[in-house]
Order: structure tokens, then C-alpha cells, then sequence
């Protein structure tokens, strides 16, 4: 069990590409830590510098308290799993997950011993003898996670562990490797492209964009409060809304609406508005943004709803099944209170209110 | 309708008997002629007889040429092999600007530097480096002339074996000793395999090389003592010649079940994902 901490973590690519830029980071011991972002962010680059697998250009990483900057990844007490799972197909499963015990030259029995005992733990038990070619996907994470677990490793680093299983898998997998976790309580740093992974597995979340991290922070505090649009745009199943506006002294002037302003900016000063579809409420006759509704997707127990603004722009919000507005009719949106986000219309950052 | 089918069928059969006799018969030649008192060039049923055999043994130079085979083919498997396998990984794993171009010109030049186009060059060469009659140096002709092409072949396999594998192994503390041996050899194999079988084959067919560069009947391997096997009348030597060519061709498939049955040429790969 060990903290992971880097300080000015830099790791540049001999095309010159910085992967990591000057990345300070503390995860806790015990904690599941999520690097999320969208594809070529550096998450991945910055899991395989903690694991050792890339050289870091600048700075250290440290684990526990001994700085493994430029230490051998076989001595940094980490296992890893890969995106491809990366078992060895010419061996069985016993022997894929005693692989790390025959490393290190323990006896034949008792490689059998924690073969056995961890397979068993990860309901994997009657497939020791199998290849892993004869194994589903689901079966085949489980093993890697098996081999991960078999040793006591200070970290377990994953790289996009459940990209590789069917959708119905991977909500399964996603609640099966939680439960694994706690019940382990390793610090566990996982890489996903997926926000609804990252929000339902991870006690902090660091949100990344070409290779720093925009936003650190629990679940709760990135999907509530993003702090800039490109998180904002990022998180959430449904993207949030992100609308022209300008603070005005009768209020928020957004999409032809007065809103009650959440702020004391000055007058006149140009703002994105931000307010997710799942914070905005049909309000008939209340007051909210008027627009007619163009289109409605359903998403099972609620819909999105699309409506068109007087002013052009699109705003979306989600409503209960059946409570769906005629397409054409028009409608009046309010958001919740205290949901409405103002951001910075240059920087995008969020503008504390 | 019928009457075009059975005909169209006939014919079918008729043509592909003609393929099969034509490669079955010099087979059956070769299994019936050795044990036959008077062998001809013809296929018949033989008159079963160990003469041939006898007569074979007490030859002064078919066993000893079929020993010097078995060393000149081994020494170039061994070489081609061992050499093909680092290059192949070397050149598979690490990224260096023209790899391909390099792998392509070496292919394409292999053909003319072991060619016949390049013998007078390597004839004088190997004369001035004292390696005429040397089992070893024409060994190393042979192998030299078969690695771009066992290159090639072996690095299309490593490139199936993902990295990931090596990082996997490296990350539980795999020394690289213990990454080759538990993880890359194993995977790679059936390429390898294939290598042994395929080099050892050329070599042992090989003919102009070795008659050129091995100049005493004494250290000649098979496939050139082969053509001085005419008896005084300038006759092929029907005696000897089929029970040689028996000998001569069992190796081959011995090494080819051997390794098939120990090794198999199925190819693991990747596991889909």
C-alpha cells in the first residue's frame, strides 16, 4: 500500500510531443483514481511513466516515500493491466496468473497455491487449465486482473481495463472491479476515455487535455461543477449547454431570456452560460427560456429533449418519460436554482459566483 | 443434361489422374527401384532384393557425402536460425529510420550475392580466405544467402507478438533474459520452427555452392556427389543411384515430422480482443 506523488512530471516523446507537461499529482494510499480525457491526452503516457514503461523527461515520481524516477518498473512494487490484457497465449491460466511468482523463482507449489487461491477469488476457478485464447473477454479481464492481484503489488495501474468488453460486460465488470477494489484496497490508478466509468468507478477523477490536468476532483465535484468548458463538454452522458450571455443589470440575458443572475460581474460582461440538460425543468408560464422544441430522443426513463431558441442556439435538457412536450409546441425551460455555471468567454474558465 | 455432366466428370477425373501420375510415379520409383535386382529408369514391380543396398555401403564416398550433408545443413540452419531470430527481433522492436527499404534491398541483393551471377567474386574470395574444401566457410556462403529471406520471414512473426506482452512481463520484473525465454521464444516458435525446416531444406537441396567451393570428393555433401555416381561407361550407375536417392531424401522429412510433431507450425498470435 503506498501514496503515488509526481512533481513536474514531464514526459516528452523523441518527436518532441509533450505526452505529460509539468504534472504535480498526489493520489492517496488506498484511493481509486481515475485519469480521464479524451484519446492522444497523455493519460495513458502519464499511467506508463508511474509504471516505468516510459522514461520521464522532467520531474520524479514517487511511491510510498522512495523516489522510483528512474528505478527498473519490475522493482516498483506495481502491477499493471493492459488495454489487450496482454496474457501470454501459451500458457494457461494457473500459469498466466502464477506468471509474476515464477519471476521471482518461488517454488512450483506454491505458484499453484495462489494460482488457485486467486482465481477463486475472482470466480475463475474451474478455467486454470484453459488457454486464454478459449476464455470470453469478460473471463480474459479477469484473469489479467488475477495476475495483477496475485502478487502484493503497492499499485495497480489499469489501462483502459474495460474498453475491450461488450457494453452488457462492462457495467458487470465496472461493479465487480469496484467491489474488487475496496475489498483490496490498493491504490489504484485506472486511464479511461469514459466519463460514465470514470464518474461510476473513481474517488477522484483527474480530468487531462494535451498532457495537464484540467480539473482534479470527485465525481461529484466534476459533473456538478466542471471548472471550464472543455470539462464541461467532456463529462456527462449528455453534453452540457454551453450558450452566448451577457450579464446585464436586470439579470443573465441568455438565448433571448432574462435569467436571475447568479453573479455580481459587472454589467455588460460577456459570459458562456453553462447548465446541464439534466438541471433544467419545463416551467409552463414560469420564468426560463422559451424556445420550440425540434427534436426528442428517448434514453429509456427520461428524453432529451432539443429546443430551438428565438435566437438560433440549441438547448437540450432531459424529461421524465411521458411528460415529453409536443414536437413544434413551445415550451419554457428553468434551470435549477444554483446549477447555472457562468465560464470565462476567452479562457473558459469557470467564473466563481 | 446429364450426358455433359458425366462427360464434364470424366474428364475431370481423367485430368487430375495425369497430374497425380505425374508426381506419384518418380514417389513410387523411388520406393521400389532401391529393392530391386535389375533397377531400371521405368516403374515396375520389383523383384525384392537387398543387393542395391549393400552395394550403396560399400560405395567409397555416398555415406560419407551423406555425413558431410548433414554437417555443411546443420551448420547453416543453425547459423541462419540463430542469427534470423535476433535480427528479426532487433529489427521488429526498435524503430530505425529506412527499416523497411533496408529489409527489401537485402532481400532483393540475397538472390544475386549467393546467385550465380556473384560465384567467380565468391569463389576468388573464399580462395584467398583459405575456405575452399572448408565445411565451415561454405556453410557460412549458404547461411548468408538464406538470412534476408529467414529475416523477413521471422520479423513478419515477432511483429505479431505485442508488445505489450514484453511490457507486461518487464512490469511483474522479468529480467530480459527471462522475457525472451518465457515470452518472446515461446510465442515466435512456429517461426522459428519454420525457419529450421525451410533453411535446412535449402541447404540440403543446395548444389552449386557446395561443388563449387568444396573441390575434394571427400568433403562433399550428397546432392553434388550425386552427379559423379556414372559407372565406367559413362552410364548412370542404376545400381547405386536409387537406394542413394532414398537416403538422401529421408532427412528431409524426418526433420520436417520431427519438428511438426514437437513444435507444430500453428501460430498462437495475438488473442482477439
Amino acid at each position: 500500500m503506498a501514496q503515488i506523488k509526481t512533481a513536474g512530471l514531464s514526459t516528452v516523446y523523441p518527436n518532441g510531443v509533450r505526452a505529460v507537461d509539468a504534472l504535480d499529482l498526489e493520489i492517496a494510499d488506498g484511493e481509486f483514481f481515475a485519469l480521464l480525457g479524451p484519446s492522444g491526452c497523455g493519460k495513458t503516457t502519464l499511467l506508463r511513466t508511474i509504471a516505468g514503461l516510459e522514461q520521464a523527461s522532467e520531474g520524479t515520481v514517487t511511491i510510498g516515500d522512495k523516489d522510483m524516477t528512474a528505478t527498473d518498473p519490475g522493482r516498483r512494487k506495481v502491477a499493471m493491466v493492459f488495454q489487450d490484457y496482454a496474457l501470454f497465449p501459451h500458457m494457461t491460466v494457473a500459469e498466466n496468473i502464477a506468471y509474476p511468482l515464477k519471476v521471482r523463482r518461488h517454488p512450483k507449489p506454491r505458484q499453484r497455491e495462489v494460482a488457485e487461491r486467486t482465481a477463486a477469488s475472482l470466480s475463475l476457478g474451474g478455467l486454470l487449465e484453459r488457454r486464454p485464447g478459449q476464455l470470453s473477454g469478460g473471463q480474459q479481464q479477469r484473469v489479467a486482473l488475477a495476475r495483477a492481484v496475485a502478487v502484493d503489488a503497492d499499485v495497480l495501474l489499469l489501462d483502459e481495463p474495460l474498453s475491450n468488453l461488450d457494453a452488457r460486460l462492462r457495467l458487470e465488470a465496472r461493479t465487480f472491479l469496484k467491489r474488487l477494489q475496496k475489498e483490496l484496497g490498493i491504490t489504484t490508478v485506472f486511464v479511461t476515455h469514459d466519463q460514465a466509468e470514470a464518474l461510476a468507478l473513481a474517488d477522484r477523477i483527474a480530468v487531462m487535455e494535451s498532457g495537464r490536468i484540467r480539473q482534479l476532483g470527485t465525481p461529484r465535484e466534476v459533473f456538478g461543477r466542471p471548472a471550464d468548458t472543455f470539462v464541461a463538454n467532456f463529462i456527462g452522458s449528455t453534453p452540457m449547454n454551453l450558450l452566448d450571455g451577457t450579464v446585464t443589470d436586470r439579470g443573465l440575458a441568455v438565448a433571448g431570456a432574462i435569467l436571475p443572475s447568479p453573479t455580481d460581474l459587472p454589467d455588460n460582461t460577456m459570459v458562456t452560460v453553462g447548465v446541464r440538460p439534466e438541471y433544467l425543468a419545463l416551467e409552463p408560464g414560469g420564468q426560463g427560456i422559451t424556445g420550440t422544441v425540434s427534436t426528442v430522443e428517448n434514453l429509456g426513463v427520461s428524453s432529451l429533449v432539443t429546443l430551438e431558441c428565438p435566437d438560433g442556439s440549441l438547448l437540450g435538457l432531459t424529461v421524465r418519460e411521458q411528460h415529453e412536450p409536443a414536437i413544434g409546441s413551445e415550451v419554457t425551460a428553468a434551470p435549477d436554482p444554483g446549477r447555472v455555471l457562468l465560464y470565462d468567454k476567452e479562457s473558459g474558465a469557470l467564473l466563481s459566483s | 443434361m446429364t450426358t455433359t455432366l458425366v462427360l464434364r466428370r470424366i474428364g475431370y477425373s481423367a485430368f487430375f489422374a495425369v497430374i497425380l501420375a505425374f508426381f506419384a510415379i518418380p514417389m513410387l520409383w523411388l520406393a521400389s527401384a532401391p529393392f530391386d535386382s535389375r533397377p531400371g529408369l521405368g516403374l515396375r514391380w520389383p523383384d525384392w532384393t537387398l543387393d542395391n543396398v549393400a552395394a550403396t555401403f560399400d560405395h567409397p564416398y555416398a555415406l560419407t557425402s551423406l555425413v558431410n550433408s548433414l554437417v555443411l545443413c546443420g551448420l547453416a540452419m543453425v547459423v541462419t536460425t540463430v542469427l534470423a531470430a535476433c535480427a528479426a527481433y532487433a529489427l521488429s522492436r526498435v524503430r530505425i529510420p529506412g527499416r523497411d527499404v533496408l529489409l527489401y534491398v537485402l532481400l532483393l541483393l540475397s538472390s544475386v550475392v549467393t546467385g550465380t551471377a556473384a560465384m567467380v567474386p565468391i569463389f576468388v574470395m573464399m580462395y584467398q580466405l583459405g575456405l575452399i574444401n572448408s565445411q565451415y566457410g561454405t556453410a557460412l556462403v549458404i547461411a548468408g544467402g538464406m538470412l534476408p529471406a529467414a529475416i523477413f520471414i521471422l520479423k513478419d512473426f515477432v511483429d505479431a507478438v505485442p508488445r505489450s506482452y514484453e511490457e507486461s512481463a518487464r512490469v511483474f520484473g522479468a529480467s530480459p533474459r527471462q522475457i525472451l525465454l518465457h515470452v518472446v521464444l515461446p510465442i515466435a516458435r512456429p517461426g522459428i520452427a519454420t525457419i529450421v525446416v525451410w533453411s535446412f531444406v535449402q541447404a540440403w537441396g543446395n548444389f552449386l555452392l557446395p561443388f563449387l567451393l568444396l573441390r575434394d570428393i571427400t568433403s562433399q555433401p550428397a546432392a553434388v556427389l550425386m552427379r559423379t555416381l556414372y559407372d565406367e561407361g559413362g552410364s548412370a550407375n542404376l545400381t547405386v543411384i536409387p537406394v542413394f536417392s532414398l537416403l538422401y531424401s529421408i532427412p528431409v522429412v524426418v526433420l520436417y515430422l520431427f519438428v511438426s510433431r514437437r513444435y507444430g507450425f500453428r501460430f498462437h498470435g495475438g488473442i482477439k480482443s
